[in-house]
């Protein structure tokens, strides 16, 4: 379980995060919804340690994320980027298997090739692709890839960031598809930021609504469409009017 | 009043920022020799970076050393026929390759070409998260990117620098024998008397000093980058502007310290 408690971040004068408490328990998805720049990646980065926040905890599986040993900590999660984050030096197999190539997780090349082709072919690409380099690929071969390289070492936790932007509808399915399966079967708890209602449709358990750096509204995802709260209803309806300030 | 001090408190900015400056990329360097030091090391990064940074400059500084020895022995030959010293460009040409212009000119092709080339690289794997990944995927990327490109430039560049003063010296011998009238063998002869062991053995360490600074501020400035192309390309010209002036500076240093009197 994922406990954030009165986390907040600032950068400079523009405080992004002003008291979050969210709780994510184990083996659920959730996905936190909010505009842009509302501060969801930063969130997932304050968790993953990549953002040190100003104030507030954050414990996983009861312990403080910040002590303890950082390799075993990292070790339990994976992330696809929104980008995909593919490293352009390597082909497509070391990109999946990175972590199994070094590291406290090293095993030999030629068993690592083959966790890779393994989880490249539950993501839905063959060994043709294994070769290529990332710029060679298509936007949503490169999610599938990324979404490769976060299960190849099996991890406990994986973050989704904004995993269908820049995809066409189709392909957007697709990755929702796989995000859903993939969490189901590793038993996986998952964190996914995204303001794709689609997305959420699909790949959530329970959904949490961060606006103005606070959680606004959360619960169960059969919640979501009976919920009172005006900016809830305002962002799933896509609405430009309401509470939610819109630039026009 | 007023404008006087708005004056100092303008100076005192700039002092306090440079100074800030200067201790990030202290810090910074800090940390990367400690990385270098400590394991877990990754031999194929260093392979990798050994050959883009030695290997694939030989060219540039190559064909950099061959011109400015042709151009030295020209110069040296001109003024010399001032007051009859002709007989010295076989020496100075050797002496001045050696000792400053394969180290200097080395150092600073490889300022433009290595510097560049890593901030860039850097750079664009900042913005698009790449280095957020490494870490992600329990792996520092200091130690993973930077450590390797600093060790690869401190041992490749004195190689260039060696490879720099030989061809230089060569450079040298060709102008001087096929258009200022030298004899070859007398020409080697007199760059085999005049050079000292010292003269090169400097120029090596020279090297050794540039090739740390060039990956070191292509490190520093790749993955310190702002956002978009644009902080990509004002980190990559911040490296090689701050690189060149590095070298130009320790090059200064390092003679005061090697061959004042």
């Amino acid at each position: 379980m994922i406990e954030l408690a009165g986390l907040h971040k600032s950068f400079g004068p523009k405080a992004v995060l002003r008291g979050v408490d969210l709780s994510v328990p184990k083996g659920t998805s959730t996905v936190i919804i909010g505009g842009s720049g509302t501060g969801k990646s930063v969130l997932l980065k304050c968790i993953l340690g990549l953002v040190e926040p100003d104030a507030g905890t954050i414990t996983v599986d009861g312990r403080p994320a910040r002590q303890g040993d950082r390799d075993a900590f990292l070790t339990k999660f994976g992330m696809l980027f929104q980008g995909g984050a593919l490293f352009d030096s390597m082909p497509v197999w070391q990109n999946v298997a990175f972590r199994l190539l070094r590291g406290t997780l090293k095993m030999p090349r030629a068993a690592a090739r083959e966790v890779a082709l393994d989880k490249l072919r539950r993501v839905g690409l063959g060994p043709e692709v294994a070769d290529l380099y990332p710029a060679e690929l298509s936007g949503g071969m490169q999610k599938r890839v990324s979404l490769a390289r976060a299960i190849a070492a099996e991890p406990q936790i994986i973050f989704f960031d904004e995993p269908t932007t820049g995809l066409d509808p189709i392909m957007s399915g697709v990755i929702n598809r796989l995000i859903r399966e993939i969490v189901t079967e590793m038993g996986a708890t998952a964190l996914t930021i995204t303001h794709d209602m689609s997305s959420v449709r699909a790949i959530a358990d329970r959904v949490a609504m961060l606006h103005a750096g606070k959680i606004r509204w959360e619960g169960p995802v059969g919640d979501m469409d009976g919920a009172t709260d005006p900016y809830l209803t305002q962002f799933i309806s896509g609405s430009a009017d309401g509470p939610i300030e819109t630039l026009r | 009043m007023s404008v006087l001090t708005a004056s100092f408190g303008t100076l005192g900015r700039q002092v306090l920022g440079t100074l800030a400056a200067i201790g990030r990329v202290t810090g910074f360097a800090l940390r990367v020799l400690g990385h270098m030091l400590r394991p877990p090391y990754y031999p194929r990064e260093l392979l990798t970076q050994l050959l883009a940074i030695g290997w694939y400059s030989l060219p540039v500084v190559g064909l950099t050393a061959l011109f400015t020895g042709g151009a030295l022995a020209l110069q040296i030959y001109a003024g010399g026929a001032r007051f009859n010293a002709e007989a010295v460009v076989p020496s100075i040409v050797a002496i001045g390759m050696a000792r400053e212009l394969g180290p200097v000119l080395g150092g600073l092709m490889v300022a433009g070409r290595v510097a560049a080339a890593i901030a860039a690289e850097l750079g664009t794997m900042k913005v698009t998260e790449q280095i957020d990944a490494l870490t992600t995927l329990s792996t520092n990327p200091m130690k993973f990117l930077a450590a390797p490109r600093v060790l690869a430039a401190t041992l490749t560049v004195p190689l260039l620098v060696a490879v720099g003063d030989a061809i230089g010296i060569m450079g040298g011998w060709l102008v001087s024998t096929s258009r200022l009238g030298f004899n070859s063998a007398v020409y080697l002869q007199n760059t085999a008397d005049f050079l000292q062991v010292w003269d090169v053995g400097s120029g090596l360490v020279k090297g050794a000093v540039f090739g740390f600074l060039v990956a070191l501020m292509g490190c520093y400035h790749g993955m310190n980058s702002g956002r978009g192309a644009q902080g990509v390309g004002r980190a990559t010209t911040n490296a090689v502007v701050s690189a060149s002036v590095l070298i130009l500076a320790s090059n200064y240093l390092l003679t005061e310290a090697f061959f004042s009197a």
